[in-house]
C-alpha cells in the first residue's frame, strides 16, 4: 500500500505535537509495509530520522519505502493570518535569514496553503499511490487537489481545528478551509473522541465518517542526562506554545496558590507565543518574579530534559485535541496534571485530571504531588507501565483500517 | 446433617469530605457529612429495609428454622443512628427473633491487626460494648476487617474469648481440604475456623446477574440442589449485604431468589440452617496452618488491595504512627477522627491494581483516580497532627513526610 501524505513539520524539525505525530505515526505505518511519501513545505537542514530524507528532485530515482518531499514555502504550523502576518510581512528579510528559506512564495498565510496546494498537484501527477492522507487545516488544500488530479482516496487527519486554535471563536476563513475539506474527504480521522465531538458539532459532518486514531509515544529515544537545578527545589512545568488554546494563564494563576503552600516551589514556563510577554508580567504583578523561569521555546534534548528536572508537568489547556507532551512527561518519569478537555485524558488512566479553570483544584493537586513523595513514585511507575500499551503501532493499524476502507 | 451459615457483612465508612491542602491547619470537617447521608439513606433504601424485611418474614414463616448472622460495623452503625434509625430498629427486629447472631470486628472496619495490637484490641472490644448495647448479644464469633486472616488472627481471637474465627476458603491454604468442615487454627486450644465456601457464597454475590455465566439465571431449586449434593459439615455463604439489591439490583431477581432459597434448602431433610457460633459447636476435623495473611479481596486474596502501593503504605504507617501521640493527648475528637480514618476503604481507594482496566475498584471508588483520595488522606492526615496537643513545655512537634521530627 503506497500513500501520499501531506503534512508540514517532521520531528525532529517541528514547533509543536504535530511533527512529532507525524514521525510516530509513519514510523508505525512503515513497520507495518506502508509505504510512506512525506510531502513537507520545507526541508530544513540534514535531518536522520526514522525515513531516508530526499529532496524533491532527488525523489524520482530515489524511491524507498518512505520519503520525505520538500517544497518551498514559509509556512509555520499553528499560526494563525494574524501573527504570520507579525512575523513575515515587515520583518519579513529577517524572518527569511533565519528560516533558511531561499524563496518566497508570498507574504499572506492563505496565499501559502494555495500554493502548497498547487504544488501538491504536480507531486500527484508523478507520483503513484493508493491513498492520500493530509494533516491539519493548512494542507487540507493540497490533499483535495492531490485527490482531484489523482482520482485517489483522501482522509483528513484532524490534530487541531480553528475551535481549538481560537478558543471557540475561529477565523472564518480557517474554518471555511476545514469545512471545505471534511465534506470533500472520503474519510476522516480525528485524534480524539474530544475532537470527532467537535467536528460533528461545529462542521456538520456525520459521526459514521470520523474514526479516532488516538496518537501515542514513541520508546526508542536516546538517553540524556538532566541534572537537578538544585536539591532543594521543586519544579512544576509547562511546556507547550504560549497562547490561548494551552491555557498558560491558568498556570500563572495557579502557581500563585502552589508558592503560598510550598515555598520550594519553581515553576518553568518553556515555548513561545503570543501571550509570552502578557505572561511575564502576570508573573511579576503576583510576586513570582524570582519563582517563575520563562525558558522560551525549547527543542530536542533540552525539551526530555525539562521534563526530566520536572517534579510535576501541568497541561492546562482550554481546548486540546490530544496532546502528546503528557504521555512525554510519563515517559521521562514526571506526573501528569491535566485538563479534562483534551484527547489524551482519554487514553491515560494513570493522571489527575482538572477542569482547566479550576485554579484551586489544579493548585491542590499539584501541591499534593509536590509535598507527598510516594505519589510521584506510583503515579510514574503504574503511568510508565500504562504507557505500554500506548503505542503508534496501534495507531498506525487503526489507520491501515481507515485506508482499507476508503480504498474499497 | 450438613448445615447451612450464612454471614452477612454490612459496613459504611464515614466517607472523606474534599480537603485541600490550603485546608491544612483550619481544622475543618473531615467527613462528608452530606455525601454519607445521601449514601446511607439511598443503601437504606435499596438493601437494608427490604432485605431486612424479607429476613424476618423468612424466619417467621419457617418458625425459626431460617437463621443468618451479620457483622455490623461500628461506622454503619453509628451513620443509622444518625441517617437512618429505621434501618437500626429493623436490626433490633431481627435480633429479637432469637435467630440472628452478630460477629464481633473491629468498630471501625480498620486494618488495625497489621499495625498495632493495641489498638486492634480496643477497636473489637469498643465494637463488643456497641453491639450488647443495641442487640443485647455478646458476639461469640469473630470476623476481622475484609476476612484478612492468618494463625496469629486465630490466636488472638481465642484469647479475646471467642468461640470460632471466620476466614476465606482459600485454595491455596486448603489444598486438597475441604472447605465445608470446621477446622481449629494452628496454634490453638480449643477456637474454630469457619471458611468461606467462596464458589457457592460467589454464585450469588458475583455472577447472580451475569447473563454471560452459563448457569443464569440462578433458581433457588437449582441452587439448592447443588448444595444438597455437597458433602460436610457446613456450608459457609459469606458475602457483602449490599449485595442483595445494591451490587445485585431488585430487577436481577435476586429478592425473589432468596425469598425461596429457605424452602428450596428445606426440603432436604439433611439440611438445616445454623449460626456461626452453633456452627462451632461442632468438633473440628483438622488444624488448619494459614501462615501468612490472606483475605477475602480479589483474586488473589491477599493484602494487596489495601498495602499494595507506596502511596497505602506510607498513609498507613504515617496514621499508626500517631498512636501514642494521639492517645496521650486526652482528646475525644481527636481519638475519633484518627480512628474513622483508619477505615479500610480510605486505602482501598488508594489501589492502584487493576486501576487502568477500570474493574470492580472503580464501582467502589468516589475518587477519579486513586492518586486524588490519597492527596485527600494526607490532607486532613496532616490536619489531624496540627491537632495533636503538645504535652509539657517544649511540646511535641511531629511534621509529616518531613525530616525534621522531634
Amino acid at each position: 500500500m503506497k500513500v501520499l501524505m501531506f503534512g508540514w513539520e517532521f520531528a525532529p524539525i517541528y514547533s509543536g505535537g504535530l511533527g512529532v505525530a507525524c514521525a510516530g505515526l509513519t514510523k508505525g505505518l512503515v513497520k507495518n509495509n506502508v509505504e510512506v511519501t512525506f510531502i513537507i513545505p520545507k526541508k530544513t537542514g540534514d535531518i536522520q530520522t526514522h525515513v531516508n530524507l530526499v529532496s524533491a528532485a532527488e525523489m524520482m530515482e530515489n524511491v524507498t519505502t518512505f520519503q520525505q518531499i520538500c517544497i518551498n514555502s514559509p509556512l509555520m504550523p499553528y499560526m494563525n493570518s494574524e501573527s504570520y502576518q507579525k512575523a513575515f510581512g515587515q520583518n519579513f528579510t529577517a524572518a527569511r535569514k533565519n528560516e533558511g528559506s531561499e524563496s518566497l512564495y508570498g507574504q499572506n498565510l492563505f496565499e501559502e496553503v494555495h500554493r502548497y496546494a498547487e504544488a501538491a498537484i504536480k507531486i500527484a501527477e508523478q507520483e503513484t499511490f493508493d491513498v492520500i492522507h493530509a494533516h491539519d487545516w493548512m494542507t487540507y488544500k493540497a490533499g483535495i487537489n492531490a485527490k482531484k488530479v489523482s482520482g485517489k482516496p483522501l482522509v483528513l487527519h484532524i490534530h487541531n481545528t480553528a475551535f481549538d486554535r481560537s478558543g471557540g471563536h475561529p477565523s472564518q476563513q480557517e474554518y471555511d478551509i476545514e469545512k471545505h475539506g471534511f465534506h470533500s474527504a472520503d474519510k476522516i480521522i480525528a485524534v480524539s473522541n474530544y475532537t470527532k465531538n467537535m467536528v460533528t458539532k461545529h462542521y456538520g459532518v456525520h459521526p459514521d465518517k470520523v474514526d479516532v486514531v488516538h496518537n501515542a509515544v514513541d520508546f526508542d529515544d536516546h538517553y540524556v542526562d538532566a541534572p537537578r537545578i538544585s536539591e532543594k527545589d521543586k519544579i512544576v512545568l509547562f511546556l507547550g506554545r504560549i497562547t490561548l488554546q494551552k491555557g498558560p494563564d491558568y498556570f500563572v494563576e495557579m502557581a500563585r496558590k502552589v508558592a503560598d503552600m510550598i515555598p520550594e516551589a519553581k515553576f518553568v514556563v518553556a515555548g513561545s507565543g503570543d501571550m509570552e510577554a502578557r505572561m511575564i508580567l502576570r508573573a511579576a504583578e503576583l510576586g513570582l518574579g524570582d519563582k517563575m523561569l520563562f525558558a522560551g521555546f525549547l527543542k530536542g534534548d533540552d525539551i526530555t530534559r525539562a521534563y526530566k528536572m520536572a517534579d510535576v508537568y501541568v497541561m492546562p489547556s482550554v481546548s486540546e485535541p490530544f496532546g502528546i507532551t503528557p504521555l512525554e512527561s510519563i515517559k521521562n518519569g514526571t506526573p501528569v496534571v491535566i485538563s479534562k478537555t483534551s484527547g489524551v485524558s482519554e487514553v491515560v488512566s494513570n493522571a489527575i485530571k482538572v477542569d482547566f479553570w479550576d485554579i484551586d483544584r489544579m493548585a491542590n493537586m499539584v501541591a499534593g504531588i509536590l509535598k507527598y513523595a510516594p505519589l510521584k513514585e506510583t503515579m510514574t511507575e503504574e503511568g510508565l507501565r500504562e504507557l505500554q500499551k500506548i503505542s503508534w503501532d496501534n495507531s498506525a493499524m487503526k489507520c491501515i483500517d481507515v485506508y482499507n476502507q476508503v480504498m474499497k | 446433617m450438613t448445615s447451612i451459615c450464612m454471614y452477612f457483612q454490612v459496613h459504611q465508612p464515614f466517607r472523606m469530605a474534599n480537603y485541600r491542602v490550603f485546608d491544612i491547619g483550619k481544622h475543618g470537617n473531615y467527613f462528608d457529612d452530606k455525601k454519607n447521608e445521601e449514601v446511607c439513606k439511598k443503601v437504606a433504601g435499596k438493601c437494608y429495609l427490604p432485605a431486612n424485611k424479607l429476613m424476618l418474614d423468612l424466619i417467621r414463616r419457617t418458625n425459626g428454622k431460617f437463621k443468618i448472622a451479620y457483622s455490623i460495623s461500628g461506622t454503619a452503625l453509628e451513620q443509622f443512628e444518625k441517617y437512618a434509625p429505621e434501618v437500626l430498629e429493623s436490626f433490633k427486629e431481627l435480633a429479637k427473633t432469637g435467630c440472628v447472631e452478630f460477629l464481633g470486628e473491629t468498630y471501625y472496619h480498620s486494618l488495625s491487626f497489621l499495625y498495632s495490637k493495641e489498638e486492634f484490641e480496643a477497636q473489637v472490644k469498643l465494637h463488643d460494648k456497641k453491639i450488647k448495647e443495641l442487640f443485647g448479644q455478646k458476639p461469640k464469633v469473630f470476623r476481622n476487617t475484609e476476612l484478612i486472616y492468618s494463625n496469629e488472627v486465630g490466636k488472638y481471637a481465642e484469647q479475646m474469648g471467642y468461640s470460632a474465627v471466620l476466614a476465606e476458603g482459600w485454595d491455596k491454604i486448603l489444598e486438597w481440604r475441604s472447605p465445608n468442615y470446621v477446622y481449629q487454627p494452628n496454634g490453638t486450644k480449643k477456637i474454630k475456623l469457619l471458611l468461606k465456601n467462596y464458589k457457592l457464597s460467589d454464585d450469588i454475590a458475583f455472577r447472580f446477574s451475569n447473563r454471560g455465566w452459563t448457569e443464569w439465571p440462578l433458581t433457588a431449586e437449582k441452587y439448592a440442589a447443588w448444595i444438597s449434593a455437597i458433602q460436610g459439615q457446613t456450608i459457609n455463604l459469606f458475602m457483602d449485604y449490599e449485595t442483595i439489591g445494591e451490587h445485585q439490583w431488585e430487577d436481577t431477581g435476586i429478592f425473589n431468589f432468596l425469598e425461596k432459597l429457605p424452602f428450596e434448602l428445606m426440603n432436604y431433610s439433611h439440611i438445616e440452617f445454623k449460626t456461626p457460633s452453633e456452627v462451632a459447636k461442632m468438633d473440628s476435623v483438622a488444624n488448619l496452618d494459614v501462615p501468612y495473611m490472606i483475605s477475602w479481596a480479589d483474586l488473589e486474596r491477599d493484602l494487596s488491595a489495601w498495602v499494595g502501593n507506596k502511596m497505602q503504605q506510607s498513609a498507613l504507617n504515617e496514621i499508626y504512627k500517631l498512636e501514642s501521640a494521639i492517645k496521650k493527648s486526652d482528646d475525644k475528637k481527636l481519638l475519633e477522627d484518627w480512628r474513622k480514618l483508619q477505615t479500610s476503604d480510605h486505602f482501598y481507594y488508594m489501589c492502584v491494581k487493576y486501576f487502568s482496566d477500570g474493574d470492580v475498584h472503580k464501582y467502589f471508588n468516589p475518587y477519579d483516580t486513586p492518586y486524588e483520595s490519597y492527596i485527600n488522606f494526607m490532607n486532613i492526615l496532616n490536619d489531624l497532627v496540627l491537632r495533636i496537643k503538645k504535652p509539657g513545655r517544649k511540646g511535641l512537634f511531629v511534621r509529616l513526610m518531613g525530616k525534621d521530627e522531634v
